[in-house]
């Protein structure tokens, strides 16, 4: 599909930037006219997206988290968040519902979530080498007055 | 994220303003703990009309109270749960183990 415009942001994976990279995601996905709900939907996979980025893919050091958001053709917003981490040893299972190695504070639905919230979910992940997950919306086109 | 509290009749009410997320959850955790070993509450209320966005952090945070009222042999439940969080919850299934009311019942 035609990309017709994007952004793209790094930032260092301490927790105090989720809050960010969800409000910079709704404020690029806001050209497109989303509905509050949909709007919502975006900020919750993202938060869900990056912060498994900051609790799992640097347990020793502060990394890079990378957030690139692109509006393609057919009204459809596509969002990547990629890190340079430890990776996922067995992809399968880290998105299955209340799995997780996260502790306490982390519920293990991180996916479920995305899954549910996105129209499209794609996890690619390598050992030592990082992961990047793919999530895709199509937004719904509103009448115009 | 603020975390507000009340306390009448052996009832703790918490009131959850603003967004949830991981960076906020620990925190409040920590300050939810507090008040329950001050007030050794009976019944837990989790109110969320103050609540504008949770992912599923607050899913974690929701269950912790729960267990940690479960451990003292008191009840923990969530109330006026809308909008955003509301979806986050149905999305969670965890209204099978935990109460949640919307307000509009």
């Amino acid at each position: 599909m035609k990309q017709l415009n994007y952004i793209k942001l790094e930032f260092p994976a301490r927790s105090v930037n989720e809050g960010f990279a969800r409000a910079a995601a709704a404020a690029f996905a806001a050209q497109m006219d989303p509905t509050l709900e949909e709007l919502g939907d975006i900020k919750t996979a993202v938060s869900e997206a990056v912060t498994n980025a900051i609790v799992h893919a640097y347990p020793d050091a502060i990394g890079t988290v990378a957030l690139r958001l692109r509006i393609l053709e057919g009204n459809v917003l596509e969002i990547t968040v990629r890190d340079k981490g430890r990776g996922i040893p067995d992809v399968k299972q880290a998105m299955e519902p209340l799995f997780s190695t996260g502790g306490e504070e982390r519920s293990g639905m991180g996916f479920t979530i995305m899954d549910s919230f996105m129209d499209g979910l794609r996890v690619r992940s390598a050992v030592g080498k990082g992961t990047t997950v793919t999530m895709s919306k199509r937004i719904s086109v509103k009448a115009r007055i | 994220m603020k975390v507000l509290s009340s306390y009448r009749e052996g009832r703790l009410t918490l009131f959850f303003k603003g967004e949830l997320d991981h960076h906020e959850a620990a925190s409040a955790l920590r300050r939810i703990t507090q008040t329950m070993d001050d007030y050794l509450p009976r019944d837990c209320v989790v109110d969320m009309s103050g609540l504008t966005f949770m992912d599923s952090s607050g899913i974690a945070l929701i269950l912790k109270i729960c267990r940690l009222m479960a451990e003292t042999g008191g009840r923990a439940w969530v109330e006026n749960a809308r909008n955003q969080p509301l979806k986050v919850i149905d999305a969670s299934g965890i209204d099978r183990m935990v109460k949640i009311t919307t307000g509009a019942e």
